[in-house]
């Protein structure tokens, strides 16, 4: 028997989870996180869904503890978020909270409160090979959520259970129905969890000073003008307010100019990408290691090879936002990734 | 199990429950009816009126039973606002930043309305800072609101100082103090002889929840918030809650005749778990001025230490104590007393409180002393420890 501290949103994963690991006999304790104290309607971190996680808790008769990280979610997920669009980078939220809250703030303090483990209810898995865990994709490819724990390294893996990364996303719902979990039919969050109502933009408006800019070809010649780079992301097609006489793509933001360049399909295409603070969970690839990746959330699977933390793609792909991850893959084993410059 | 939440809630003294008894089973009558098992509810709950009155030095018709602290609060502060407002004659709140929730939230509606609402300052030691009230009182203030015993620190406040500021510089103005905290240490009818409006709350010495009274003194006039039947001197309709005033009644009597002795032997508890502490754990850093906190309460910083991982740490080994201000998620926000009191944010964080009461023993503080430095060791990093 392990003692586990699982972290329970309220929904239905995350209950699961909890119900599977008490039910294989571990000695399971339950934590929702406050990570958002602003408005949000998105309902993540909200009163009703920290009564849900409370109330699953107490139906599998566990322990259960609100940890505020408020602060510190501010300070290492949203600040950055912000940051990044004001810069034109297309920032992965979800990402850096699993990096700094969930797999940071809450593993240190079940490290502390003497927790042998900590547990989410993602849909990845933690398989055991010769050389330690490693982070694997989910049993349900289509709910596969490994892309954006990519980060995980040996220290985490082993210390962390993935209950829900065996099953099926319906296979979770049997489990909650057969349990009668009172979250079995809840819907499934999709949004940013901080982000209100109105929108990314209206979020960002208030945080940060927008800043217009020119609209300019890839040749140079300016198209217009934009009222903000924090509306465009590298790759976006629609919304760009100018006609080209063709479809037309952000290729580039210049966040120092403020100038948006706007281009053909062909003139994203790139046959590379360079990542910054890459992380592999079993130190970088050997110069030209042949690697599958994946450069957004549920985005496909391309073939590329590795060289000096620099992904070379097999043939062209659209050029990856600066800001997104990139996480390579051996078959559905995840290597390591990095986020692109 | 040792229980050192008593700010938070007070387990029933068992002849409270005992008298509450009749008026869940037999005694259900309306006391608002004419008949024989009505005037048996309505005798219960003016006799009931009359022990209140009786501890609180007021006349019965002074008292006015409510739903608790919370509504006390919020009936003292909006009723006689709105008083004024109808009368015309004053339009600012006057209250302090370590107030109350309850004593706060009805502010920040007033403010909403309209009013002019003022938050004075406390010293580093938690009392409210009297030369910062002298300066936002003025003749058209209409309601200053200063707790007795502040709920998280247990430092009594000023109150006849702060009556006195009132009286010279805001004569318009109804005073108003929460005194939630208070009973089982002070005798509220001295300690608060100079407010206009008092408010207890019955879970916070041995008496049952949702139920409090407010006393309203000098002809105060107040606005009601619930209006319909004419109960309670037409300050609160709804049929009483019977069972929960006679509750409340015998738990304040009992409350007043056994404070002398209480306060002595709680106070020598509390004294011997912080001096205990402060022998393990050299670098706790005790918070609000020792010299006026009232005898149940230990509030300290714990430098190293979130107190939200502590505080999981000592319910694991089963002592229950609190910090901060638990929201409606159960989350654990910085306290604002804290902060109303300057105190820097980090220490804020690693503050807790235990309170003892009625009911604590030698053995909790024993069971106590053997857990609490072992978990806040545990939490600490090295070298954290100033000795």
């Amino acid at each position: 028997m392990t003692r586990v501290l699982v972290m329970m949103s309220g929904g239905v994963d995350s209950s699961v989870a909890a119900a599977l690991l008490a039910e294989q006999g571990h000695d399971v304790t339950g934590v929702t996180l406050k990570l958002w104290g602003g408005e949000s309607d998105s309902g993540c971190c909200s009163v009703a869904d920290v009564e849900d996680a409370r109330r699953v808790a107490a139906q599998l008769d566990l322990p259960h503890y609100v940890f505020n990280f408020t602060d510190d979610f501010t300070q290492h997920v949203v600040a950055p978020y912000v940051d990044a669009y004001a810069n034109g980078r297309t920032p992965n939220p979800c990402i850096e909270c699993n990096r700094t809250m969930k797999f940071g703030r809450v593993l240190e303090r079940a490290a502390l409160l003497g927790y042998d483990a900590v547990a989410t209810g993602h849909h990845a898995r933690i398989v055991a090979t010769g050389d330690g865990p490693r982070l694997a994709r989910g049993a349900d490819v289509a709910k596969d959520q490994s892309y954006v724990l990519y980060m995980l390294g040996r220290s985490e893996l082993a210390r962390a259970l993935l209950p829900v990364g065996e099953l099926t996303k319906a296979d979770v719902r049997t489990h909650a129905s057969r349990l009668g979990l009172r979250t079995a039919a809840k819907p499934e969050s999709m949004d940013v969890c901080f982000i209100t109502r109105g929108g990314r933009e209206q979020f960002l408006s208030t945080r940060t000073e927008r800043t217009p800019g020119d609209i300019v070809a890839t040749d140079g010649r300016v198209l217009g003008r934009h009222d903000g780079i924090e509306s465009f992301t590298v790759g976006q097609r629609r919304g760009v307010g100018v006609a080209l006489g063709e479809r037309s793509y952000v290729t580039d933001i210049n966040a120092p100019l403020a100038t948006v360049t706007l281009g053909r399909r062909e003139d994203l295409l790139r046959d590379r990408v360079a990542l910054r603070d890459a992380s592999w969970v079993n130190g970088p690839p050997a110069s030209g290691t042949r690697v599958l990746v994946q450069c957004r959330a549920h985005g496909d699977v391309i073939a590329a090879s590795i060289v000096d933390d620099v992904v070379l793609f097999a043939t062209p792909q659209p050029r990856v936002s600066p800001g997104q991850a990139v996480v390579a893959y051996d078959g559905d084993v995840v290597l390591g990734g990095g986020i692109a410059v | 199990m040792t229980y050192l939440d008593h700010a938070a809630s007070t387990p029933m003294r068992p002849e409270a429950v005992e008298r509450m008894l009749p008026f869940l089973a037999a005694t259900y009558a309306n006391p608002s009816g004419s008949h024989a098992p009505s005037r048996a509810a309505k005798t219960a709950l003016e006799e009931a009126r009359e022990t209140v009155a009786t501890h609180l030095r007021a006349t019965t018709r002074e008292v006015v039973f409510t739903g608790g602290g919370s509504e006390g609060d919020n009936l003292a502060l909006k009723g006689a606002a709105w008083a004024a407002r109808e009368r015309g004659d004053a339009d600012g709140i006057v209250t302090t930043g370590i107030e109350h929730k309850a004593v706060l939230g009805a502010a920040a509606r007033l403010a909403h309305e309209g009013f002019r609402v003022a938050h004075v300052p406390a010293t580093a030691d938690g009392i409210v800072d009297l030369d910062a009230l002298a300066s936002a009182l003025d003749s058209r203030t209409a309601v200053v609101s200063v707790m007795l015993v502040n709920n998280e620190t247990g430092v009594m406040q000023p109150l006849d100082a702060v009556a006195a500021l009132v009286r010279e510089r805001a004569p318009r103005a109804v005073l108003h103090t929460d005194a939630v905290q208070a009973p089982q240490w002070l005798d509220v009818g001295i300690a608060a002889r100079d407010a206009d409006l008092v408010a207890i709350s019955g879970h916070k010495f041995g008496g049952p929840k949702g139920v409090g009274a407010l006393v309203v003194r000098n002809g105060t006039t107040l606005v009601p918030l619930v209006e319909g039947g004419g109960h309670e001197w037409s300050l609160r309709a709804g049929t009483q809650n019977v069972a929960g005033i006679v509750g409340l009644a015998t738990a304040l009597r009992l409350t007043h005749e056994r404070r002398a002795e209480e306060v002595a032997r709680i106070g020598a508890l509390r004294d011997q778990l912080e001096a205990g502490l402060q022998a393990a754990l050299h670098n706790m850093a005790v918070n609000g001025d020792p010299a006026r906190r009232v005898a149940g309460v230990l509030h300290a910083a714990f430098p190293g230490t979130e107190a939200e991982t502590l505080l999981v740490a000592l319910d694991q080994g089963g002592i229950y104590a609190a910090s901060g201000s638990a929201c409606s998620s159960g989350s654990i926000d910085p306290s604002h007393v804290l902060l109303a009191m300057g105190m820097p944010r980090d220490r804020a964080l690693a503050s807790v409180r235990f309170s003892l009461g009625w009911a604590s023993t030698s053995e909790d503080v024993a069971r106590a002393l053997d857990v609490i430095p072992r978990a806040v060791a545990r939490l600490q990093p090295a070298g954290q420890f100033a000795s």
